[in-house]
């Protein structure tokens, strides 16, 4: 009597533990397609930071196309800036891993309340003021104003940072956050 | 049980005179033993229902002359022997022969396993289950820093992985309920998936004959073990809670166990553990809660000449990882670095935010086993893995429920071993390992995969033996054959794979280009031998001397071979190598051991010299969209590590007893000559007990624990330029943090709360002083302070 209901508990046990098996490792399947493994990178590869005054057109701009590792990043500036003048700044962000390219300076302006540009200059007199602002009317960066003083030479960084302090002291290391873009510009104002 | 057998014989004592009955009968027999095969001499022999005795001659026979027909009751007892009861229904005269079991450790492991090593000549240390009780709420990790030699590399507080004599992931083997744990252990911030609750006793080996579990146990091995139960009908169980001020959380974990006397069991256990943010003394660790869940069901059938086991365990962890260890670049880093205290702490919370982890981890294995007459125990293990690890990131875009690293692991093997004991002197085990492994690198993570798809086999044959040269002396040897296969699919960037001049050494692995990318398939065949050579002696006074030499061969990992990219926890840009070469160890492990409650001691040097050592070193840097990122290469070095672990215990009065223990490591880069990364520091502890039996089994405990400063450290620290503020930036990587101490409270009390099950009660301080501090082993330690100060409650039934 007692050995049967032994049977049956070990019998109940094992069916347990089978279908235990069987359930995981059903549940564990993965649905997605195995053909389908080119991995799409979500990377930003391109900026682009195109400056305006009437029909002076200047791009600074920085390209990764094979993003993170393989190739270095290499940077283009068409040209110098004109000495004492405003130039209206506007950023782009590509993934030029894609074909074709995804545009990622939407993604910022969806997100823009976790976002936020940073400009420093080491040419004397240059001056980058950020014109537009999230929705919480804190700065933003995507649009700039950028007035030159005399000529002279030196760099322009951009920085963006992911989910920095906002409103903060309007420096990048004030902000704190994550750095997503970080690139320097050699310029020149004549 | 008792009254129905002893009624059982009366009734049968009264039957007797009913019938008409032969009473002529010649019962004859013959007592050999299982393994042996040989006579048993002078073993007793009863007729419990006659009261009849005799012994066994020198060939091991025995005989009873004028049986009576109908059942008799045989009880044979011979030393060191289970004694043996049997029915045997005498119609006739009767030739029977009966086999006795005297290997008597084997049976009764239950009792007597307690104290006892996995071989006698190995240098092991136990973890036993009141220990593992006492951190229910913790990991693994936290449980093993107990031991002399082993300390813990973690991330944050809650990935914590252990680290034996300085080795830790890929060089270490964990083997759980006798199944080798694959889940992507080659990972820093990869915490082994195991659940403690579910185990009943952890031995981590130092040195020893471990050629059975594998290869390549170059730091050691720690082998994770079940209880044998006691072949009786019986229901048993325990449930417990632990609850703790820091991190407002602990762990609720129950078990139940069923034995029957047929030597069937089975045993369920669960637990669930949640916790909140952690608090330093400062602040509190935004995101850094935990959830983890974990199921385990054993069942077997326990008999002396055959038996099986089935396990099956679920262990499903949700770590949140601290929110501001996510670093965009290298001036970043040095933010973290420079400023006292993370940014933006905010307010305790349970949320698990991103950045994060979430593992599932499934272990399954089937063993049966079958004892044969004069030869041994063959064992056949099947067992299956399955890891599922999805690492979540701070990402742009509503991406927050899209892993950046998705993989999928798994692995299978079979196992038979053949355990031959016949000799009494001399033991062998001869095995052999079939394995399959396939890593999925699940596509839709929308980076480029960490570890690439691929598909690894593994061979294994070998042979391991022990002989008793003497009472006191053994040896114990052993060599083992690897035979491994890897064949991957890896899509490199094709300025990469150019620029490592894989173009040049691997033509062969070369497939399709697309654009900027090359499609390759590297495949690597390997071919390892291992040997294992023990001697241990039991001298006067309680006294142990135990000597190992190990050769040890690892395959490379995947990530030394594979890696490429941005780890973001610690800013840097993390490089494989395809031509990495296997590593190659020596060891050599010499302890003395004293084992006595008043006075006892372990005394334990070590040499390990390490040819092709692979460690991972920052080489220069990388600049991408996101700004500089310090390079880390895979390098492969000369390495040797030594040091020593000394273990004491003594009783100071009946009531007081001293525990303490010290462990000091070197490690040296031979190839640059100069210290190897991560060597913990020396570390020494002290705990004073007392305990009273007669109130309740008091027991009160101070501890203290203090970690040097790692003085011998590679210098590794580089200078960066910050473009927004013009500077040229110190970046300080290598240097360590500062000595700490740190003491702990503990004291517990058992009640006899129920007629059938105790109540034992216990609290615990943790870091009681309050102490700031960074310790050099974990990854975190730019970022944040370890731990303030925890009170700890546990509340444990046996039942």
């Amino acid at each position: 009597m007692n050995s049967t209901s032994n049977l049956k508990t070990i019998k109940l046990l094992a069916i347990l533990f089978i279908s235990a098996l069987t359930f995981t490792a059903c549940s564990e399947d993965d649905h997605d397609d195995h053909d389908d493994h080119d991995h799409e990178e979500e990377v930003i590869t391109t900026l682009n930071y195109t400056l305006t005054n009437g029909s002076d057109v200047v791009t600074l701009s920085f390209s990764d196309p094979d993003g993170e590792g393989g190739n270095e990043g290499t940077y283009s500036i068409s040209g110098p800036l004109k000495a004492n003048s405003t130039y209206t700044g506007a950023i782009e962000l590509l993934n030029e891993t894609e074909s074709p390219a995804e545009d990622i300076t939407e993604e910022i302006e969806e997100e823009d309340d976790e976002h936020e540009f940073f400009f420093t200059s080491t040419v004397a007199g240059l001056a980058i003021t950020k014109t537009d602002a999230d929705g919480n009317g804190n700065p933003l960066g995507l649009e700039t104003s950028l007035s030159s003083g005399g000529a002279g030479s030196g760099s322009i960084t951009v920085v963006l940072k992911h989910e920095p302090t906002k409103p903060n002291d309007g420096t990048s290391a004030g902000a704190g956050g994550s750095t997503d873009i970080e690139v320097t510009f050699n310029v020149t104002v004549e | 049980m008792q009254k129905i057998y002893f009624l059982c014989i009366a009734l049968f004592l009264s039957q007797i005179p009913i019938d008409a009955q032969n009473c002529n009968l010649l019962f004859k027999g013959k007592i050999t033993d299982f393994h042996e095969d040989t006579p048993l001499i002078g073993a007793s022999i009863r007729i419990i229902n006659l009261n009849k005795y005799t012994a066994t001659d020198l060939e091991g026979f025995f005989e009873f002359n004028d049986l009576c027909e109908g059942k008799i009751e045989l009880e044979i007892k011979h030393i060191a022997c289970e004694t043996k009861r049997i029915t045997i229904n005498l119609e006739k005269n009767l030739f029977k022969e009966i086999l006795m079991e005297h290997h008597l450790e084997e049976l009764n492991e239950v009792i007597v396993k307690n104290n006892t090593k996995t071989a006698t000549t190995s240098i092991e240390q136990t973890i036993k289950e009141e220990v593992i009780e006492n951190y229910t709420d913790k990991s693994l990790g936290d449980a093993l820093k107990t031991i002399s030699g082993v300390s813990s590399l973690s991330t944050g507080t809650t990935i914590v992985k252990p680290m034996i004599h300085g080795l830790h992931s890929s060089r270490l083997l964990i083997i759980n309920n006798s199944v080798r744990m694959f889940d992507q252990e080659w990972g820093d911030e990869h915490a082994p998936n195991f659940d403690l609750n579910s185990s009943n006793r952890i031995d981590v080996i130092k040195g020893a004959n471990t050629l059975k579990y594998g290869s390549d146990a170059i730091g050691g091995l720690i082998l994770i073990r079940g209880k044998k139960y006691a072949a009786k009908d019986s229901i048993f169980g325990k449930s417990s809670i632990s609850l703790n001020s820091n991190g407002l959380g602990g762990n609720v974990n129950t078990e139940i166990v069923k034995t029957y006397t047929s030597g069937y069991f089975g045993k369920f256990q669960t637990s669930y553990k949640r916790f909140g943010d952690f608090k330093t003394p400062n602040y509190h660790l935004t995101n850094t809660g935990m959830q983890n869940f974990n199921a385990s069901f054993r069942v077997g059938y326990n008999g002396f000449e055959k038996g099986f086991e089935a396990f099956y365990s679920i262990v499903n962890n949700n770590f949140g990882i601290l929110q501001l260890s996510h670093i965009g670049n290298v001036n970043d880093l040095v933010q973290a670095i420079n400023s006292p205290e993370p940014r933006n702490t905010e307010n305790f919370s349970y949320k698990i935010e991103n950045p994060k982890q979430i593992i599932l981890h499934h272990l399954g294995k089937i063993e049966a086993y079958k004892r044969f007459k004069g030869l041994g125990k063959l064992t056949v293990q099947y067992d299956f893995q399955i890891n599922r690890r999805k690492e979540f990131d701070l990402g742009r875009g509503n991406r927050e429920n899209t892993p950046v690293i998705d993989l999928r692991l798994f692995t299978t093997s079979l196992q038979p071993n053949l355990h031959i004991d016949f000799s009494p002197n001399l033991t062998f085990d001869i095995g052999m390992l079939g394995r399959f492994q396939q890593n999925n690198a699940v596509a839709g993570t929308r980076s480029r995969p960490l570890i690439p798809d691929y598909e690894k086999i593994d061979a294994a044959i070998y042979t391991t033996g022990s002989y008793h040269i003497d009472e006191s002396t053994e040896i114990n040897a052993g060599i083992r054959y690897d035979f491994s296969k890897i064949d991957a699919n890896k899509t490199y960037l094709l300025a990469d794979w150019k620029k490592n001049n894989f173009d040049q050494l691997f033509p062969e692995f070369e497939g399709e280009i697309d654009n900027t990318r090359i499609k390759t398939h590297p495949k690597f065949t390997f071919h390892n031998v291992s040997a294992s050579l023990g001697f241990s002696k039991r001298l006067e006074n309680e006294f142990t001397l135990l000597m190992h030499y190990g050769l040890g061969t690892r395959v490379p990992n995947p990530s030394e071979f594979f890696s490429d990219g941005v780890h973001h926890s610690n800013a840097r840009f993390e490089i494989g190598f395809l031509n990495i070469k296997k590593e190659i160890a020596n060891k050599f492990n010499i302890s003395l051991e004293r084992s006595n409650d008043n006075f006892g001691f372990i005394v334990s040097p070590y040499y390990k010299r390490i040819k092709g050592f692979i460690q991972l070193i920052p080489t220069g840097i990388t600049t991408t969209i996101k700004g500089a990122f310090p390079v880390w290469e895979y390098d492969q070095v000369a390495a040797e590590i030594f040091g020593i672990d000394i273990d004491l215990n003594k009783r100071i009065n009946h009531q007081f007893d001293y525990l303490g223990n010290i462990s000091w490591i070197q490690g040296n880069n031979l190839t640059e000559d100069i210290p190897l990364l991560h060597m913990p520091g020396t570390n020494f502890s002290n705990r004073i007990v007392y305990t009273n039996e007669k109130w309740n089994q008091l027991s009160i405990g101070i501890k203290n624990t203090t970690v040097l400063r790692q003085n011998q450290y590679p210098n590794y620290n580089f200078f960066t330029f910050n473009p927004s503020t013009q500077q040229e930036v110190f970046v300080d990587i290598s240097t360590p943090p500062p000595a700490y101490s740190l003491f702990g409270f503990s004291a517990s009390a058992t009640f006899n709360a129920f007629k059938k099950g105790s109540l034992k009660l216990e609290f615990n301080i943790e870091n009681i002083l309050d102490v700031s501090y960074r310790e050099y082993l974990n990854r975190f330690r730019f970022y944040a302070d370890e731990l303030g100060r925890n009170f700890n409650i546990k509340i444990k039934i046996n039942y």
